[in-house]
């Protein structure tokens, strides 16, 4: 589809950072090319990092230990809360302890596969590259990762991959790691190094002279509005998943920082890839305020099944008749059954949902069974395996998964999206920097399983503190004021958004506002999309953003702890994102990785991709709210890994 | 089920505060109990009541902001269950269900049910970490860890620092999590540089930040979302002692 | 609080087995009071090694008061705001009651000095031998004083279960096993110093002494 009335199209746009030679040996030469900053310098730069994740921690850490001064935020009471905290399941690294053939190039090939060749190859390949030094370097900090008997690090494989380069804690890998950069970050605070200021929000980025030199934050607990300055601005703010209300993402997760820097200018990058994630405990009832991630390696021993006749989904899972039920996938695919990737099994469950046959509350649920695997290893081997989460699914459903199938229903889980960025990690604002999930840089159209924990801690540990020193060589820039012309309006801005909030005094709370965008979005940009579908969700989202700003109601002061005034914000920013991704879904008439258009299907109801006219990377450009959104396409080269489709079958 | 709550309810951190008894009706078995919260606060919003404030993030027990004394217990009833992962199902229709801060002086009240952790941040800056600037580490094989040690010292590592440890604590101790975290550090071979310092220097903040001393009431452990030991303070008092020692 | 307490704990033991020489007999019950008063003889003078020991308790009292007063006084200016709803006792009882029961304690203490030793509330009084004050203050028409005894001792019994596994704790005990045994270790203590204790004013009562 060309250009219309949704949207605009603009000059492409081109990644000038990148170097050009053999991928092997890019990231070492734009090492070497980048200007350095004289120790003695690096006190009299300060760099704003917002966000205290993976990619936050991890940069904020580093850049102060290299003598930087850092002001760093996050909206959690401490740093060790951001989200990154509930990852589980692992780390991908391409250590080849294993001896199994894994290499850096493996992982970058299978990453850029994976990613459904939307991703740029030589990104790829450097944080392939760079994984290898986040193992050593978290293990120095004393990150307590799986061991095996020899007291070597364990390995597992996960995500469907042939090698085992998986390290994990338990199921606690994010909070292990993030612990392990929260506490160089603490030991930083400590030193005077950082700033650190917990429960601050950022709600607008300043430019001066065409440059990010700060930002406009609101203490969340005085509700006072400060403008802070700094050379340049990390913008390490997570993913934007909670644009569907129920997610597996933290209830705070939001869009506001990457937002705001998009409504200055940053170009917002393919944001209708998201990642649904298949098993996850569905929705017990109206009050429901987030979904929680079973583990995917459930699917191992588990069947997944819904019964063959509509009529059979009011009765108890144990009155089904062995032949009455359709274990679908095992049908389907018969070669990878009940472990096809996430898209796929994602898919298919809401298939079979929409066909009337889905079990549990509002029909939206498939069986996740156990039955056979208690049956042919015995419940103490189950037990052992799976014995915590078959305790968590209790603690939140109230049923035994030993007596009746589990119900899981996929969710959203992850959003391959974000603020473009070039190889440098900066984005079309000079000074303006994107790291972790925040950005939209590796993954392309789909990402694997245990690479978005590589993928912060490589940029905050690795990359963008060698690239950033490259811009921050020009400095220290001019001081700004609080009375420039530019921090003055910011900082209107931000007041003026509030007083509007707080003013409009209406008869919808705020939630109420955030759940309806979220049925929206779910219904018609989730797991499939249709041209008519999305086109509806538009209107829908444009009238619902009119509503939200007539009708909303939000309590109290601007000047005290208001979470609903926080979440007012965060809601709309969300309506105008959530319009951005219906766009994007729209205009991008394929299906690949975590978007499948229903009309770019195979004849067997696969995912078609068209490689000649979306063989790109979609950068969106603001153009005002009510203005159209300007395409700008940054061409993607495979010179390595030459598309292909995949097939699960 | 219908239920009443009653929730401590305080405008500011220098405000006065009291229990306000609300009426809950109608809420599912099957909501979480900060579901049941959210519920309640939609109708004090639509009803020009100032909402109830309070901490919460993941809603899946891990990220550690959520933090409610249910019925004189912090986190609830449940054993190892933080307050967002309590379902309404462990109550009666009936009930009357107090809801009340952590209280401690280091944990000041910021409005109804949020109280400023920070100090346990400060904990953590006096020696909460193991010394390795980026760019410094050796291979991760370097040195083996016994599987026995990186066990032990992956699960002293899994304390979430909600704090439920100081508001069960008679005395407002933070031993609980302290030693969780000079557990997980001294017993990997990385954390053997800094370990007499960071033993030393940590429960010196702890005393610094407004904390009791422990005498070993033992009910930190029982509260604990993620079952951390008693035996850890035990430990952390050996190091102490042996720290203290060699000064 | 742990070395004080120990030091207390080593007293109540030498004071029990002092104690159960009454079964021995009234004599040599007086005799080891006698000897108690001679022990350092001729080094020291008569009576000055009761003295010392009492000094010594005196100190080791006074430490431990004072650091359960300290303590106390920090727990409280570290919880300044009590709980609406009144805690429930996770943990355990003989935890819960360290505070309380130390006090009982003490009264029971002085009580139990003014009574048995310097024989003020004693009805024998204090010129007689210290068997007779034991029989006279435990007859059984004074069960009251008996049962208030017992009480106090009991609560000796609670404050040691928990006291004795805590000092342990605060000098380092750290394993599980080592938990086990230390409970252990500190139950089989308590009880036996309990019963060591109860022991006499029961046989008082009850005649067998007498
Ligand atoms: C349940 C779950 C399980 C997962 N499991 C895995 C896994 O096993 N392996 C894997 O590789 N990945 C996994 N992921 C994905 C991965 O956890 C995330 O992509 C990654 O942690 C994101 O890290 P981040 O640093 O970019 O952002 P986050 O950790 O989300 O941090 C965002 C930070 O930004 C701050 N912030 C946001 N907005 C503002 C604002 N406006 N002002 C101030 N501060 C702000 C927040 O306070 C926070 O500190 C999982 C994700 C989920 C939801
Ligand atoms: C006023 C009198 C007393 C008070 C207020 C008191 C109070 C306390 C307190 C608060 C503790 C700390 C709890 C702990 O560490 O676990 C304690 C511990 C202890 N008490 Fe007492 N107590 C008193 C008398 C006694 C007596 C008379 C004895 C023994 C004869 C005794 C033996 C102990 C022991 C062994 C400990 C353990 C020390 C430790 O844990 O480090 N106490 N006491
Ligand atoms: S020790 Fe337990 S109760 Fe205390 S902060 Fe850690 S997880 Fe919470
Ligand atoms: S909200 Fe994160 S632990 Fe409860």
């Amino acid at each position: 589809m060309v250009a219309n009335e949704f949207w605009a199209e603009g000059e492409p746009v081109v990644d000038k950072a990148a170097p050009d030679g053999p991928v092997e040996t890019r990231w070492e030469r734009r090492k070497f090319s980048a200007k350095l900053v004289n120790p003695a310098n690096r006190r009299k730069l300060t760099v704003i990092v917002v966000g205290t994740g993976l990619a936050g921690g991890s940069a904020a850490a580093t850049l102060a230990e290299a003598g930087y001064r850092v002001k760093s935020y996050c909206y959690q009471d401490s740093p060790r809360r951001a989200h990154s905290i509930a990852a589980q399941g692992g780390i991908n690294a391409a250590k080849n302890y294993r001896n199994d053939g894994d290499s850096v190039y493996r992982l970058f090939y299978d990453t850029v596969k994976g990613g459904d060749f939307r991703a740029r190859e030589s990104n790829v390949y450097r944080l392939a590259q760079v994984s290898v030094n986040i193992i050593d370097q978290c293990v120095a900090q004393g990150v307590p990762f799986a061991r095996e008997y020899g007291g070597l690090l364990d390995n597992r494989s996960f995500g469907g991959t042939q090698v085992s380069r998986t390290f994990y804690a338990r199921g606690q890998t994010g909070q292990q790691l993030l612990l392990g950069a929260y506490q160089a970050m603490e030991r930083q605070i400590g030193l005077g190094n950082i700033e650190m200021n917990a429960r601050h929000e950022m709600l607008e980025l300043i430019i001066v002279d065409g440059k990010a030199r700060g930002i406009v934050v609101r203490d969340m607990v005085t509700g006072e509005i400060t403008t802070e300055f700094a050379d340049a601005v990390v913008l390490a703010s997570g993913g934007y998943g909670n644009v569907f209300f129920l997610s597996t993402n933290a209830k705070g997760c939001n869009v506001t920082a990457s937002w705001r820097a998009h409504r200055k200018g940053a170009l917002f990058a393919n944001p209708c890839y998201t990642q649904i994630h298949p098993t996850c405990i569905p929705e017990s009832g109206s009050h429901q305020s987030k979904l929680t991630l079973m583990s995917e390696s459930l699917r191992n021993d588990g069947r997944v099944w819904v019964p063959k006749r509509a009529e059979d989904c009011q009765k108890p899972a144990g009155e089904i008749a062995e032949e009455d039920r359709d274990y679908y996938l095992e049908r389907i695919y018969p070669s990878f059954g009940n472990l096809v990737p996430r898209d796929i099994a994602s898919r298919a469950a809401k298939n079979v949902c929409d066909e009337g046959r889905g079990v549990g509350p509002g029909g939206l649920g498939v069986y996740l069974d156990f039955a056979d695997a208690i049956k042919r290893l015995g419940r103490k081997a189950v037990e052992a395996k799976y014995g915590n989460l078959f305790e968590m699914y209790e603690r939140i459903t109230g049923e035994d998964p030993y007596e009746t199938p589990m119900r899981i229903y996929p969710a959203v889980h992850y959003t391959m999206g974000g603020l473009w960025v070039d190889y440098d990690l900066q984005s079309t604002i000079e000074g303006l920097f994107v790291v972790g999930e925040a950005n939209f840089s590796d993954h392309g159209a789909n990402r694997l399983g245990a690479s978005a924990l590589m993928q912060g801690l490589a940029d905050g540990y690795f990359v963008l503190p060698n690239t950033i020193s490259n811009y921050l060589a020009n400095g220290p820039f001019p001081a700004v004021s609080e009375t420039d012309a530019p921090v003055v309006e910011a900082r209107k801005e931000v007041e003026d958004r509030i007083a509007k909030f707080l003013s409009i005094d209406g008869d919808r709370t705020v939630d109420s506002f955030h759940r309806e965008l979220g049925q929206i979005m779910w219904e018609y940009c989730g797991m499939e999309r249709t041209e008519e579908g999305l086109t509806k969700a538009i209107g829908l989202i444009r009238a619902l953003k009119e509503e939200f700003w007539t009708r909303v109601k939000v309590p109290g002061k601007g000047e005290e702890l208001n979470q609903n005034l926080e979440k007012a914000g965060r809601v709309a920013d969300f309506l105008e994102l959530g319009e951005l991704m219906c766009i994007d879904a729209l205009h991008r008439r394929e299906s690949c990785g975590g978007h499948f258009r229903a009309e770019s299907q195979t004849s067997d109801g696969e995912a078609l991709r068209h490689d000649d006219e979306f063989g790109y990377a979609a950068a969106w450009e603001y153009f005002g709210a009510d203005g159209k959104p300007t395409l700008h396409k940054e061409d993607l080269n495979f010179e390595y890994v030459h598309p292909s489709t995949r097939s699960y079958k | 089920m219908d239920i009443k709550v009653r929730v401590w309810r305080q405008s500011g951190p220098t405000a006065g505060g009291k229990m306000v008894t609300y009426d809950v009706k109608g809420i599912s078995p099957d909501a979480s109990f900060l579901e049941m919260i959210d519920v309640l606060n939609e109708t004090l919003i639509l009803n020009g009541d100032d909402p109830i404030a309070f901490d919460h993030d993941c809603r899946e027990g891990i990220c550690g902001a959520c933090s409610m004394v249910i019925n004189g217990v912090a986190h609830g009833p449940e054993k190892a269950t933080t307050t967002c992962q309590l379902h309404m199902r462990k109550f009666k229709d009936g009930d009357v269900i107090d809801v009340e801060p952590w209280r401690a002086a280091a944990f000041p009240v910021i409005k109804d049910l949020v109280v400023d952790r920070s100090a346990f941040d400060k904990i953590i800056q006096a020696g909460g970490y193991i010394t390795a600037p980026t760019g410094t580490a050796p291979d991760a094989h370097a040195a083996p860890v016994p599987k026995k040690d990186a066990d032990a010292a992956f699960e002293a590592a899994t304390c979430i620092g909600c704090g439920a440890c100081v508001a069960a604590c008679p005395n407002g101790s933070s031993m609980l999590f302290t030693a969780a975290k000079i557990a997980h550090l001294g017993l990997m071979p990385q954390g053997q540089p800094e370990r007499d310092s960071r033993v030393i220097d940590m429960l010196q903040a702890q005393d610094d930040a407004g904390f009791g001393g422990c005498t070993n009431a033992g009910e930190c452990t029982t509260v604990c979302p993620k079952g951390i030991p008693l035996s850890l303070i035990g430990r952390l008092n050996s190091d102490y002692r042996k720290a203290i020692s060699k000064r | 609080m742990a070395v004080s307490g120990a030091l207390l704990v080593l007293f109540l033991f030498a004071h029990a087995a002092g104690n159960l020489k009454i079964f021995v007999g009234e004599t040599d019950f007086d005799h080891y009071a006698e000897w108690l008063r001679d022990l350092g003889t001729p080094l020291l003078p008569h009576g000055w090694f009761l003295w010392l020991q009492r000094i010594g308790l005196l100190a080791g009292i006074g430490l431990h008061i004072w650091a359960a007063t300290a303590l106390t006084i920090r727990a409280k200016k570290a919880r300044p705001v009590k709980y609406a709803h009144r805690p429930k006792i996770q943990g355990s009882y003989a935890a819960r009651t360290m505070r309380w029961g130390g006090v009982i304690i003490v009264l029971f203490v002085i009580y139990h000095i003014l009574d048995l030793t310097t024989g003020t509330f004693n009805p024998a009084g204090g010129d007689v031998d210290p068997s007779a004050r034991v029989i006279a203050g435990f007859a059984p028409d004074r069960w009251y004083v008996t049962l208030f005894y017992t009480l106090a001792v009991v609560s000796v019994g609670f404050h040691l279960r928990h006291g004795i596994w805590s000092a342990f704790r605060t000098l380092g005990q750290q394993t599980t096993k080592g938990e086990r045994r230390a409970k252990a270790v500190a139950l089989v203590l308590s009880v036996v110093l309990v019963a060591m204790y109860l022991s006499v004013p029961f046989a008082v009562l009850t005649g067998l002494v007498g």
